[in-house]
């Protein structure tokens, strides 16, 4: 029983945080609203350098061939800086499919994933729309009961706008004789794993989101004064804060968990990402609710910054399924008959 | 990362289980906080230890195993999953048996921990005060030096198991003049001292599950005092310390309730489906207590790799005690016209202990620190908010 992460992932997350921050500033998320992809092929081609476009790709097709145990504390990060570009659906979601799909397709395109050349993106149905559908090189849709594989220029998609400006949606329209590239059981059985996928993605995000918005109201309450003192000295507006960070707090054992039965391809994947979803998206949520309220009408205002983490907080708790079926998903698992439970079957 | 038990963690698990089946009463014992339970739990406590599962995470040589946080773990989750007695002296064990191996003298040692340990010496705390409950630097009660003695005068109250105990183990201000956190000394008290009276008081069932505790002239030996004279406060701030408060309420129990609660509402589903907020409800207590379990092994497994614990785990009692209040709350939904009735009621069929937990489940919040306590720590220490 080994519940931590190594020394190198952890420095990984250290330097990459680093990055992130330094680069991914709110200014820069703003100028990105205007612009007509949003994406910044130079800030991509950054992130390839850091080895994060092919950190999940094997190593025989140019990639470092690690895991989401590995890439789930690189998604928290992603969300602390909410990341525009399609970094965790490239790596943790669409590359690991790429590689489920294989041959010929996978041997083609798993190279320039790698370095960053092609942004893969993958979807399922379920999503209703398709995130960064504009920008993906190859974009890899599940669509009644199939899997297409299609090349950018293969598709038309159309905008759909977001609550969050700095999410770009599309209804993409699968053309006539697109490319199958799994159909019946097995696109079924992908479907599932690329939601699995998916979910924790959001879930690795929402961990991030939260503690963003923490940090921000943590810094304007302890900044803003009234009746003579900081605002974050009255304990109406600690408690708000502090009943964020106990949230967060066991909500990050249950995605790391998640992350580690993701990687093991583990039976029980679909419970534990619907546990960590559910988990991290509600923290996220209690953070957006309580960090708005403590930055009393600012919070309320397009200037200050806090709407960019929490609108994005808003949208990842509804996609890659949404709150009610996740919780299906647990209650398929907890009421079932012989169902495991209690003291002793968490691991087992 | 390595989420699997080790063949060494696996036998471990299989001995503790293999013992708890043969040992385990059939027939549930009387709460201890009655005469007769408080006797069937230290006869109960007495037994752990011939096992040697008394004190598991002791050292081998005070009859413990020396277990490290994880079998500590294991053999909790056994131990709940058998439904084992609960520890009648669990502030012994678990508050003041580490906090005596880390500053008692030897001779303390050998006076105090085999007798705790064979549940001959069954402990209470002596903490708060009628002035200092939340604000435990407040307290007044004294020890006057007098020689080779203390002369201890003042009152203790909300002390759990007082009223059977054999000693107590609390703060005394010892130096007259001090103020606040200076001046306590933590010293060790046998209940049957001349001087001392114990009051009962009941708790919400009616037993009385806690005391006051008066002091008129309480002489006490010097060599009863643990740590030095006015050293109290950094004494009881290592009993308090995250370890000892971890093992304050492992994660098997929330796990063992929520188990319970599914089992409740899947026999009350026709019932209890009318109200869906239930079945959100019991989802969520699944989803509490796992995420606590899973928390739990992830803190163990840094701390047993040098890591260190931080402010972070003031989150944990505010966790647990609100998973548990809520649990029982939606069981109290779940039983409908059945959950105000005693367990002997004639109508009260499949109540189980729902209700004795719930008036339980009432106390979390407030002892061991109340949530608002709780929470300031957390808003001031963990994320730095001004004080």
């Amino acid at each position: 029983m080994d519940f931590t992460f190594s020394e190198d992932q952890l420095l990984f997350q250290d330097s990459v945080r680093g990055f992130l921050v330094n680069e991914i500033t709110p200014e820069r998320l703003r100028a990105g609203w205007d612009t007509e992809t949003g994406r910044d092929p130079a800030l991509w081609q950054q992130l390839a350098e850091l080895g994060l476009t092919g950190l999940t790709v094997p190593e025989e097709h140019g990639g470092l061939g690690m895991n989401a145990v590995d890439f789930v504390l690189l998604a928290q990060e992603c969300g602390y800086v909410a990341l525009p570009e399609p970094l965790v659906n490239h790596a943790l979601v669409a590359v690991p499919l790429l590689q489920d799909i294989g041959g010929e397709l996978a041997a083609r395109w798993l190279p320039l994933a790698a370095t960053g050349e092609a942004r893969v993106v993958a979807a399922v149905e379920q999503n209703l729309v398709v995130e960064d559908a504009h920008v993906a090189d190859l974009l890899l849709l599940e669509r009644d009961g199939r899997w297409y594989a299609l090349e950018q220029g293969q598709f038309s998609c159309e905008r759909n706008e977001s609550v969050d400006p700095g999410r770009r949606l599309f209804s993409v329209t699968v053309p006539e004789g697109a490319t199958v590239v799994a159909s019946g059981p097995q696109a079924s059985s992908l479907r599932s794993a690329t939601l699995n996928r998916g979910a924790l993605g959001c879930a690795a995000q929402a961990l991030g989101l939260a503690q963003r918005m923490i940090d921000l109201s943590v810094q304007y309450t302890a900044d803003r004064k009234q009746f003579g003192k900081p605002i974050g000295s009255f304990q109406a507006v600690k408690h708000h804060m502090a009943n964020v960070a106990v949230r967060l707090e066991y909500a990050k054992a249950p995605v790391h968990r998640a992350a580690y039965a993701v990687a093991e391809d583990a039976a029980a994947a679909a419970l534990a990402v619907a546990q960590a979803k559910l988990m991290a998206c509600e923290a996220a949520s209690l953070a957006a609710k309580n960090s708005i309220q403590v930055h009393g009408a600012m919070g309320y205002t397009w200037e200050v910054d806090l709407h960019i983490f929490m609108k994005k907080a808003w949208a990842l708790a509804n996609t890659w399924g949404d709150a009610g079926w996740h919780k299906q998903q647990v209650a398929a698992v907890i009421f079932a008959d012989g169902a495991a439970l209690g003291a002793g079957a968490t691991f087992q | 990362m390595q989420l699997a038990f080790t063949e060494q963690q696996q036998a471990f698990r299989s001995e503790i289980r293999a013992w708890l089946k043969a040992n385990v009463p059939a027939e549930p014992l009387r709460t201890f906080d009655t005469e007769e339970g408080f006797q069937q739990h230290r006869e109960w406590e007495a037994t752990l230890n011939q096992g040697r599962w008394g004190m598991v995470t002791w050292p081998e040589a005070l009859g413990g195993r020396g277990c490290d946080l994880i079998e500590w773990l294991i053999f909790e989750e056994e131990y709940y999953r058998a439904a084992a007695p609960l520890r009648v002296n669990q502030n012994g064990i678990f508050l003041l048996g580490p906090t005596l191996m880390e500053y008692g003298t030897e001779e303390q040692k050998a006076r105090f921990l085999p007798a705790m340990a064979e549940g001959r010496d069954i402990w209470a705390q002596g903490w708060s005060e009628p002035g200092a409950g939340s604000d435990m630097a407040a307290i007044r009660s004294t020890a006057q030096r007098d020689g080779d003695k203390y002369i201890i005068n003042g009152q203790k109250t909300w002390s759990t198991r007082a009223v059977w105990a054999d000693w107590l183990f609390g703060m005394f201000r010892t130096d007259p003049e001090s103020e606040r956190h200076r001046g306590l000394t933590f010293i060790l008290v046998p209940l049957k001292t001349p001087g001392i009276t114990v009051r009962p008081i009941p708790q919400l069932d009616g037993l009385p599950g806690f005391a006051e505790i008066f002091f008129d002239n309480v002489e006490v030996d010097v060599s009863n005092r643990l740590g030095d004279e006015g050293a109290g406060w950094a004494v009881a701030m290592a009993t308090a310390g995250f370890e000892r408060g971890l093992m304050l309420r492992s994660p098997a129990r929330f796990q063992e309730t929520a188990r319970r609660l599914v089992e409740l509402y899947r026999a009350n589903e026709a019932s209890a489906s009318h109200d869906p907020q239930i079945r959100e409800a019991v989802i969520r207590a699944y989803l509490d207590a796992e995420s606590y379990c899973l928390s739990t092994y992830q803190t163990a497994c840094r701390l047993s790799q040098g890591g260190k614990i931080g402010a972070e785990s003031s989150t944990n009692k505010i966790f647990w005690s609100e998973l548990d209040q809520a649990m029982h709350a939606t069981a109290m939904s779940i039983l409908g016209a059945r959950a105000e009735l005693l367990p002997h009621a004639p109508a009260a069929s499949g109540v189980g202990h729902w209700l004795d937990g719930w008036l339980f489940s009432q106390s979390g919040p407030i002892y061991a620190g109340t949530n608002e306590i709780q929470r300031n720590i957390i808003a001031e220490r963990m994320l730095g908010m001004p004080r």
